[in-house]
């Protein structure tokens, strides 16, 4: 049961629309977020696909806790192994998922968590290798609740 | 208050086999992105870095953005070479901090 008092506050919220509104060239916006982001990691270098497996749901229910692994194949011996990984998401407002560093201590090249992701688009995830190349992955997902949908930040 | 911490690491392993580990820290990760429902904007406050040491030596560090959910979960892998203990930091904004660390015996 929604009060008068709860009303008015909702109702003057909606009625700033100026907040509210988006640039009507988002998707533009957030693919150059997204090129910057991954030029600031990857910088001149070039990114070939292979050997790093992002694992998650092709059907995303719910954006806010998305379940992901990412595995790069590598030897992780001193001379060879994984330097850092990150991943990225399309639609999100800010690209940046999570940047990890790890070494040959590691063993496996290995890291999960969970990540919110906005709208239905691609998720990235990207490796560096000791000898400076880098990998990717890319997956697309479709997400049918998002993540921050409350403000249509999408 | 101190913050909820867990971390699960496996009591014993075997020397040179891969474990995995995996932590998880009691945090909201409030984006930055969201309005209360009186309209202003909730300021950011997010977990930045975990960073873990085996004895005293980093193996593994993390960077994170406000896109992880709630309740940052992170798991990773390393090689148990000696017995010891791991040690878990987390910091972010606001002066946020919390650390927890667990032993591991290594035959």
């Amino acid at each position: 049961m929604i009060t008068r008092r709860a009303f008015l506050v909702l109702a003057c919220a909606a009625a700033a629309p100026a907040r509210a509104q988006l640039p009507p060239n988002i998707a533009q916006i957030r693919k150059r977020a997204l090129d910057a982001a991954i030029d600031e990691v990857v910088g001149a270098a070039p990114v070939r696909t292979g050997r790093v497996k992002l694992d998650l749901p092709p059907l995303v229910d719910n954006g806010n806790t998305v379940p992901l692994s990412v595995t790069v194949e590598s030897p992780m011996t001193a001379a060879d192994h994984v330097r850092s990984i990150h991943v990225f998401t399309e639609k999100n407002p800010q690209p940046k998922v999570i940047s990890v560093t790890l070494g040959p201590r590691a063993g496996r090249a290995y890291v999960a968590t969970r990540a919110r992701i906005a709208d239905t688009g691609q998720v990235i995830a990207l490796a560096q290798m000791s000898d400076g190349s880098f990998w990717a992955d890319r997956v697309d997902v479709v997400v049918t609740l998002s993540a921050c949908l409350e403000d249509g930040l999408i | 208050m101190a913050a909820r911490v867990v971390v699960n690491v496996p009591p014993s392993a075997k020397r040179g086999e891969v474990i995995e580990i995996r932590t998880l820290v009691g945090h909201p990760m409030e984006t930055g992105f969201r309005h209360a429902q009186t309209g202003e904007l909730i300021p950011r406050d997010i977990v930045r870095s975990l960073v873990c040491t085996y004895n005293g030596e980093e193996i593994f560090r993390a960077d994170l953005h406000p896109a992880l959910a709630a309740n940052p979960l992170i798991s990773f892998a390393t090689v148990a070479v000696d017995s010891g203990t791991l040690e878990f930091k987390w910091s972010g904004d606001n002066g946020f901090s919390a650390s927890a660390s667990a032993a591991i015996k290594v035959v």
